[in-house]
């Protein structure tokens, strides 16, 4: 139980970490060490082929998308940096003030206990979910897959032209 | 608090964190990460309902579909920052007020 503690509490600093941070590179790196710290969260709580997926897809594949993007679009001058600072620090000090207070507030709230026990049949592990329960999902999968590289190089097609 | 009633907290809070970036932010590259952040949220709850049912399997079956789908939108909406940018010069959201392609 302490370990989870320890990595939802290094998860949720990370997220403050890439909302709060001037760089954009920077929040880009943090979004990938909330994906690792969630995939090992993941791992903890028993899915494991999610958490390796989260690993690689997650923390690997989407950061470099970001990445790409800020290389690829204009950065700001040092000088505009510095007039934006102090407008960026204004808007966001709030965060970490309300995230701790609206900490305190729910943890101090009675839950009831969780609904445990639905009973599924035929559902052992997460490969005959997928190939068994959900090959329409599957199909769909590789539609939005299929949507999301066309999307693309449809959005991209003009530069090219040029 | 018991781990669960923990981990719906932590939950919550990583949820708000990533709709306050959204709300708050101009740039549209941040405003995707601030989404991206939501999307974890929702991962993290659905990994614990399937823990805590014991459907396990389930639960991991629909968070590759939602991974699938996260980096799909992720891609589609990158592309169209790089073509906004391509137009607009910025990436301010205060500066895009036109709906020209």
């Amino acid at each position: 139980m302490r370990v989870d503690i320890f990595l939802l509490i290094i998860l949720m600093a990370a997220a403050i970490w890439t909302v709060m941070t001037r760089s954009l590179l920077r929040s880009a790196i943090g979004l990938a060490l909330s994906s690792v710290i969630l995939a090992m969260l993941m791992y903890r709580l028993g899915a494991k082929l999610a958490a390796v997926v989260e690993l690689s897809v997650c923390a690997g594949l989407i950061p470099v998308i970001f990445v790409s993007t800020i290389s690829l679009t204009e950065p700001l001058t040092h000088k505009e940096v510095l007039q934006q600072m102090k407008q960026r620090l204004r808007r966001f000090y709030a965060l970490p003030i309300m995230v701790i207070a609206l900490g305190i507030i729910l943890s101090l709230l009675r839950f009831p206990p969780p609904v445990t026990g639905i009973s599924a049949e035929g559902i052992k592990d997460a490969p005959s979910v997928l190939w068994n329960l959900r090959q329409i999902d599957l199909l769909g999968q590789v539609v939005i897959i299929l949507c999301g590289v066309f999307g693309v190089v449809i959005l991209l097609k003009e530069e090219f032209k040029q | 608090m018991n781990l669960f009633w923990l981990y719906c907290l932590f939950i919550i809070l990583l949820f708000f964190s990533g709709l306050y970036c959204i709300f708050f932010t101009y740039n549209l590259i941040r405003a995707l990460i601030g989404f991206e952040l939501l999307i974890k949220a929702v991962t993290l709850l659905l990994v614990l309902a399937g823990n805590t049912n014991h459907q396990l399997a389930l639960a991991q079956g629909y968070v590759l579909t939602l991974i699938v789908i996260e980096v799909a939108i992720i891609a589609v909406a990158v592309g169209i920052v790089i073509g906004l940018h391509q137009h607009h010069q910025s990436l301010d959201t205060r500066q895009l007020r036109q709906l020209k392609g």
